[in-house]
């Protein structure tokens, strides 16, 4: 598949090295790091702490269920005492005083967190070109974008510096870097992986999402990570399924999959991705699986719909970073002064354009129209796609029209950068777990992802599904 | 009125619930606490921080809810009012626009002699903001955020309310339910109650009002009171110069008495108020209604009610019962032992009233229960002991040893045993003995040194005896001696 060298899943991994498995690890990883630095998927690395971390699990007789995997963490999310900053001009000099939930699971389980992952600016973009500290770049072709937002996510886990990666999906910024460089990237169902530590961008539609060259680690991943937080009023259930033993059970199970009839059939869609997805459903067909095509006939509306709730929840969210309690604060004589040169200054141009949009469609005269309306339009998709899941197990389609654009590529029609998430968002809007799966080659050599979405909670059979196309 | 123009004034207040943790973060709050020691990464708006919901506030806006007969909400959300200020810590609040968790209550108050019926237009769950403190430092505006996130409701009337000294007696009534239903402490001077009012005046035969003015920053009752007597001053005296009122917002400067203008037109802050996202729509369980009407303790327009018509009792003992809402609570109980609301009341208005007071405590605090003060009642009523020496003696007695059974220490005292009327007249006849001249006096005239010769004569009876027995004897004695 990949054309990098990168780690085994982290059973395999220990099984082949035994009881120094974390230490050389660490000292691949902080290799791989140092060879790709280039590609600038990393802004900190912690190298003396993770060494330690290894020194310190290799002299442990029990293993903990995540024994020494190395992590990278997107920069919107929380780790205790590290810098976090959105990659964002507006939060240089915040540390945060505590961790994630996901990440402290991950923690308490032995997981070693590496280092923090480039990303577009709070999250908004779709080819990590947006960022504080520059572009991130893809491995297949350093003049093209990673996807976006968690492209330096997507990096890291592409050329084996990490082995699991931990990004944030909002509108598919798991998925769409994941299908562009190569590998593996999962966004749960909504609700199922605690928000508590992740910078809220879309409140209703953020997910940390996990990017990965192996299905097996991200299900060790959940069930560490996943279920009900107290700090998180929007996290359910109580009880999780056992996802490592799921994936064993189900893989030969065979399913009924819809392929939407609107994607294969988009305006926008390269012609190596349709050949790809003619090829997948034939071999998903000679499986055993049965395939048909459905219809959803509201995509054209999705995007908008998105854009709409996204920018509104944002422009809310993003209030807090006025300079007055941690961050970045412009000098100034006045109060208003102080808010209007801290945001101007501190913020990038993507991150006011969507912070202007939000506003604008919750403000009195316009709320009822556009946030009121697209709200009631989300309704109707989720109405929609529930139907389709009694009659369907999964549902098929590309990640992404056309594989990575060159960077740049959308520098004076920034909105129409919104379209390349026109297949992603819709399980951000519904709330469904999607993956994205490294099935496919364009003819130039590029990555195409293909990607799958379950009901809602019906995640361990979609991961399941998942490894079967692995072997 | 004034003259012919009617106030017209309703009030929004805000009352500080007293729950253990903050309405959306876990840390506690307490008043006049070292600044920012109260603090959570929730409440202080970190980067990547989420509220959740206080079971506790739900179940105390409820508790509001039904004691005042208001629409309860089964299911409810929360929305986002958003405005940047320095001292709201996330550029947004967390309130309640659209689903206020109840509406259209009403609550009674009592002036003068009559009670009048506000309505209760809605109440609505909300957070508190830091303080902003402007006059300590000279260049800057400190700001402390342990107030930040402390759960708030605010109550929106009718305006029903015609003069300040309605508004007053409302808001006191208001801070009396608060406190009675143990939600918040409602304490003025230190914020935990907080009152805007807005007030407009109805023009001598008209029957609409003129423009409204809000009154803001209104720290106490009488500061209320003041406030609201300037405007309406202050609006009439531009209604009779020909001029009109605008429509705006006025501070209160207590020091000179006058209300002076705040912000005018930039008030129109459109707040963009949208649904919160990170709180799941609230689903409020039918066993927590039924519990909480249980738990709901009765009201002071329900007791008096109750107290005026069922009891009989009069307008000043009811009053008296309802003025502070544990003397209800004692009294009530104190019945359920005996069944004699004067005799109780006789005990509760005298010697425990009389005892409150002179150790500074309130009924809480009182040392005997009510099924001690209601067997008392009954030892005075059935005589085997007399009033004035159960009121006194025992009473002080039990006061010291509360533990003690009100009858076993009647016979360690001895206080039953009553002198027969060989040892009543033998006793009065020495006391007489000792006062001729007195006995002179009083045959002159001076007949208030009856209570002498009574007084005199119960001492050496130690109290033992039926002071009426013993006044017959006085007089008989003193009539024979003529």
């Amino acid at each position: 598949m990949s054309k990098f060298k990168t780690f085994p899943s982290l059973w395999r991994w220990l099984e082949e090295r035994g009881p120094k498995a974390p230490l050389s690890a660490v000292n691949i990883a902080l290799k791989r790091i140092e060879q790709f630095r280039d590609l600038n998927a990393f802004i900190d690395v912690w190298k003396e702490e993770a060494q330690q971390l290894a020194q310190q699990l290799v002299s442990e007789k029990r293993k903990k269920p995540l024994h020494g995997l190395i992590v990278g963490v997107k920069d919107n999310i929380a780790v205790a005492g590290k810098p976090l900053t959105a990659a964002s001009k507006i939060l240089q000099g915040y540390k945060s005083p505590f961790s994630a939930t996901v990440v402290e699971r991950l923690q308490e389980a032995g997981a070693i967190l590496i280092g923090r992952n480039n990303c577009d600016e709070f999250a908004m973009g779709s080819g990590n070109e947006y960022s504080y500290y520059g572009p991130a770049r893809n491995p297949y072709n350093p003049d093209l974008v990673p996807g976006g937002s968690s492209g330096g996510s997507a990096v890291a886990v592409a050329t084996g510096q990490v082995m699991v990666a931990l990004g944030s999906d909002t509108g598919g910024s798991v998925r769409q870097p994941a299908a562009y460089c190569g590998v593996i990237g999962y966004k749960p169902t909504y609700g199922l992986l605690s928000r508590y530590g992740l910078i809220a961008f879309a409140s209703s539609l953020d997910q940390i999402g996990i990017l990965a060259n192996n299905v097996e680690d991200i299900a060790a991943v959940m069930s560490v990570a996943a279920g009900k937080d107290p700090m998180d009023a929007t996290s359910t259930p109580s009880k999780t399924p056992n996802f490592v033993e799921e994936i064993i059970d189900s893989r030969q199970r065979k399913f009924k999959i819809g392929v939407i009839t609107e994607t294969v059939e988009h305006k926008d869609l390269h012609p190596d991705m349709a050949i790809a997805m003619e090829k997948w459903i034939s071999i998903l067909s000679k499986k055993g699986h049965e395939i048909e095509y459905v219809s959803l006939p509201l995509l054209d509306y999705l995007v908008p719909m998105y854009q709409i709730i996204a920018t509104a929840e944002a422009s809310a969210n993003l209030s807090r970073y006025d300079g007055v309690r941690y961050g970045y604060r412009a000098e100034a004589d006045t109060l208003e002064e102080m808010y209007i040169k801290t945001r101007t200054e501190g913020f990038g141009m993507e991150v006011k354009r969507r912070i202007m949009m939000g506003t604008f469609v919750l403000s009195s005269g316009f709320y009822d129209a556009y946030y009121m309306r697209a709200l009631k339009a989300r309704r109707l998709l989720v109405n929609y796609l529930n139907n389709l899941f009694k009659q369907y197990d999964l549902l098929m389609l590309p990640t992404t029209p056309a594989p990575a654009f060159p960077i740049g590529s959308f520098a004076q029609r920034p909105v129409e950068m919104y379209l390349v998430d026109v297949f992603t968002v819709i399980a951000n809007l519904a709330g469904t777990p999607a993956i994205s799966l490294p099935l496919a080659w364009s003819k130039d050599g590029l990555p195409l992802g293909i990607q799958f979405m379950s009901k809602a909670f019906d995640d361990a059979k979609l991961l399941s599904f998942s490894a079967s196309l692995f072997n | 009125m004034v003259g012919d123009w009617k106030p017209v004034i309703g009030l929004e207040i805000h009352i500080q619930l007293k729950t253990r943790s903050k309405n959306f973060s876990p840390e506690g709050y307490e008043y006049g606490a070292e600044p920012n020691t109260l603090t959570h990464p929730v409440s202080l708006a970190y980067p990547g921080t989420l509220p959740v919901v206080n079971k506790k506030v739900v179940e105390y806006a409820t508790l509001l809810a039904l004691a005042l007969n208001a629409e309860i909400r089964k299911t409810f959300h929360f929305s986002r009012k958003n405005y940047f200020y320095p001292d709201l810590p996330k550029g947004y609040q967390i309130t309640q626009y659209d689903t206020p968790i109840c509406e259209n209550g009403y609550l009674h108050f009592k002036i003068g002699k009559t009670w009048k019926k506000v309505r209760i237009l809605r109440v609505q769950i909300e957070e508190d903001t830091g303080k902003s403190i402007h006059d300590i430092d000279p260049f800057y505006t400190l700001l402390d955020f342990n107030r930040a996130g402390v759960p708030l409701l605010e109550l929106v009337t009718a305006p029903d309310i015609n003069s300040p000294e309605e508004a007053q007696a409302f808001l006191v009534a208001v801070r009396q339910l608060v406190r009675h239903l143990g939600i918040s402490d409602g304490n003025m001077e230190e914020g935990s109650l907080r009152c805007d009012a807005n007030i407009s005046l109805i023009p001598p035969g008209e029957d609409k009002p003129g423009n409204r003015v809000e009154v803001k920053n209104l720290n106490s009752f009488r500061f209320l009171r003041k406030a609201l007597e300037y405007e309406i001053e202050r609006q009439r005296q531009i209604y009779e110069s020909g001029g009109t009122v605008e429509r705006e917002t006025r501070g209160f400067d207590a020091v000179k008495g006058v209300t002076f203008p705040m912000r005018t037109k930039e008030e129109l802050h459109d707040y963009r108020y949208f649904p919160e996202p990170d709180m799941p729509p609230y689903e409020l369980s039918q066993e927590l209604l039924e519990g909480l009407k249980h738990k709901m303790p009765p009201l002071p327009f329900q007791l008096w009610k109750r107290y005026t018509e069922e009891l009989n009792l009069s307008e000043k003992e009811a009053e008296f019962l309802i003025e502070d809402l544990d003397i209800s609570r004692f009294f009530e109980e104190a019945l359920k032992s005996y069944n004699s609301p004067k005799s109780i009341l006789k005990w509760l208005m005298g010697p425990v009233r009389a005892s409150l007071n002179q150790n500074s405590i309130s009924i809480e605090q009182f040392p005997l229960s009510p099924q001690i003060i209601a067997k008392l009642a009954q030892i005075a009523d059935k005589e085997i002991v007399h009033f004035t020496v159960a009121s006194q003696k025992l009473f002080r007695e039990l006061l010291k040893d509360p533990s003690k059974d009100p009858e076993k220490l009647i016979k360690e005292l001895s206080l039953d045993q009553k002198a027969d009327d060989s040892s009543i007249e033998d006793v009065v006849r020495s006391v007489l003995q000792a006062f001729p001249e007195k006995i002179e006096q009083y045959h002159k005239g001076k007949t208030g040194l009856l209570g002498l010769f009574i007084g005199e004569s119960m001492k050496k009876l130690k109290g033992k005896a039926d002071p009426r027995k013993v006044k017959e004897t006085v007089l008989k004695l003193l009539n024979k001696e003529q």
